[in-house]
């Protein structure tokens, strides 16, 4: 009996944006042939809001809510970016202690970032248990944010000039008893994760960028330190005070997904040796800088003094005027390298702040790194590029 | 070592190991909270529902000077004043569009006289939109509402601002 031939086309299938692996509101046109990936085409652009567009609208200060608003899992990171580049800009002097605040702020923004990436990444896998351990530890982080700022997540806390307001008494003890506590639930999670067969077959060698690759591709951060890149901004370009923290930089061997998972579970691990150098090497003294052109006087002396109730109506009306000239200021954020460049043309607001987001370049590597693989993969890779939809829409 | 290699797979060693984990903790204490009977702990600086407060004697607090309608990120504070008819100056109109508003807190930083204030309130969602158009009369309810709590916060965290 002859066979019959059997045409089987490629077909199209839609993964989101209401896909519960989508992450956030990504729209993802998958070309299938059987269940094999030949084609990923990313639809972005659900969650724009025309952030760099309203900056240009604003004062430098009320500017620094929009940058919580970009990569809301790990808000203060995207401040610290935008302070920096003001400050370049105007070419102030932040004082140690404010340093080290935001060092140690910045390091719990990256627990924050990669407990929720460890979590979710292990949920698109399969493993429901590891998420909501990682939620725990995230909601006691974001309750240290909530002492600091008065906001569980955007906290606009770091501002141009230092930090808002100085740590209150008894937060930096609790953290320190977290930061105790806190390494048992990583190795529980190793234990689940780590040598679990199922997350192994569902990690290893799935979609594997080389280094040459990762480089090609504008990666940055963990996806570009499993690649074997050791590039690290708080090494090579050290801002504030990360030049005087000893930490290392982990790197992977293979840049599949299972070692961009390990690499940021070791990454969380030296974030938390910054976070106990930054509180016991942290100095007592100003947490802002002292410029009255800059930062506002504080409240019982503008409440005493003419002078300081005049500085302190001008720089809640028009601002600071900020020196013509342009800027770019980066920091590593949980996900790469958050770049923000700056344009002045000496006024009040910014002529135009370009937001270099690390989820955008990693997103558009979704395409090569899925091709050849099965669709069941797509959810354990677009997990291990660790996309945020606030910062990649804008 | 092959053979250890091929015994742990073989016993399903690391599937043990997990589920010995998590019945550990499974007789843990709970972490959950029973909200709404169960809440968490808010700090000083917590910045929730506004409220407009009054002086001690009653005097509302509000000059009407505007600083908080030009610092806020989102607009959403309307204010319109009046000279009032013993002379001084007060507002006639204080409008806070909550859905507009994004809780930076600023409107409470810029304010001279603390009368505007975010207070510890955050349970106050409603069922249309209109209701949470905020203007003068129910702001200055919450300040009186909320006011002994509201002053407390102020007082704790005067040292940091």
């Amino acid at each position: 009996m002859a066979t019959r031939e059997v045409e089987i086309n490629n077909y199209s299938l839609n993964f989101g944006p209401q896909h519960p692996a989508a992450h956030g509101v990504l729209r993802m046109i998958l070309e299938l042939d059987g269940e094999v990936i030949e084609r990923v085409d990313s639809h972005i652009g659900l969650l724009h809001r025309g952030t760099e567009k309203l900056i240009e609208y604003k004062t430098y200060l009320q500017a620094v809510p929009y940058f919580d608003r970009l990569d809301y899992v790990a808000p203060i990171n995207q401040e610290h970016a935008f302070a920096l580049a003001v400050e370049r800009l105007l070419g102030c002097e932040v004082p140690p202690r404010g340093q080290y605040i935001r060092v140690l702020f910045s390091e719990i923004g990256r627990i924050l970032g990669h407990l929720l990436n460890l979590g979710t990444h292990a949920m698109d896998v399969g493993a429901m248990t590891p998420i909501l351990w990682a939620f725990e530890e995230r909601e006691v982080l974001m309750c240290f944010y909530e002492r600091v700022s008065g906001a569980r997540m955007h906290a606009a806390y770091i501002r141009p000039g230092g930090v808002h307001l100085d740590l209150p008494a008894g937060l930096t003890d609790d953290i320190l008893t977290w930061c105790e506590r806190f390494p048992q639930v990583l190795d529980d999670i190793a234990t689940l994760l780590i040598d679990n067969r199922i997350f192994k077959q569902r990690n290893v060698d799935i979609g594997v960028a080389t280094a040459e690759e990762a480089l090609a591709w504008g990666f940055s951060g963990p996806m570009l330190r499993a690649s074997g890149v050791a590039w690290d901004l708080r090494k090579a370009q050290p801002y504030d005070v990360y030049d005087k923290m000893d930490f290392d930089i982990p790197i992977g061997k293979n840049g599949d997904c299972y070692d961009r998972f390990l690499l940021r579970l070791e990454e969380v691990r030296q974030s938390l040796r910054i976070i106990r150098q930054s509180i016991e090497e942290m100095p007592d003294g100003e947490v802002t800088t002292l410029d009255p052109r800059i930062s506002p006087p504080r409240r019982a002396e503008m409440k005493r003094s003419m002078e300081a109730l005049i500085n302190h109506f001008k720089l809640y009306t028009e601002g600071y005027h900020v020196p013509e000239g342009e800027v770019y200021a980066a920091v590593e954020a949980p996900k790469g390298e958050f770049g923000v460049y700056l344009v002045s043309d000496g006024s009040n607001k910014p002529y135009r702040c370009k937001i270099r987001a690390p989820s955008f370049a990693h997103l558009q590597a979704m395409d090569f790194l899925s091709r050849g693989h099965m669709l069941a993969d797509a959810p354990a890779i677009l997990g291990s590029l660790d996309v945020v939809f606030g910062e990649v829409d804008r | 070592m092959k053979i250890f290699r091929i015994l742990k797979s073989f016993l399903l060693l690391e599937f043990a190991k997990a589920h010995w984990l998590t019945l550990k903790y499974f007789f843990k204490p709970k972490v959950t909270l029973n909200y709404p009977y169960e809440k968490g702990r808010l700090s000083p600086r917590f910045r929730g529902e506004h409220a407009l407060r009054r002086y001690p004697n009653g005097e509302e607090r509000c000059i009407a000077c505007k600083l908080c309608e030009a610092i806020c990120p989102a607009q959403a504070i309307t204010i319109e004043a009046e000279e009032r008819a013993d002379g001084s100056r007060r507002t006639t109109r204080y409008d806070i569009d909550m859905t507009k508003c994004i809780y930076c807190g600023f409107c409470e930083e810029a304010c001279p006289v603390d009368a505007i204030v975010e207070g510890p309130n955050f349970e106050y969602s409603t069922e249309t939109r209109e209701e949470l158009m905020y203007d003068k009369e129910k702001l200055m309810a919450n300040g009186d509402r909320w006011e002994s709590e509201i002053a407390k916060r102020l007082a704790d965290d005067a040292p940091y601002r």
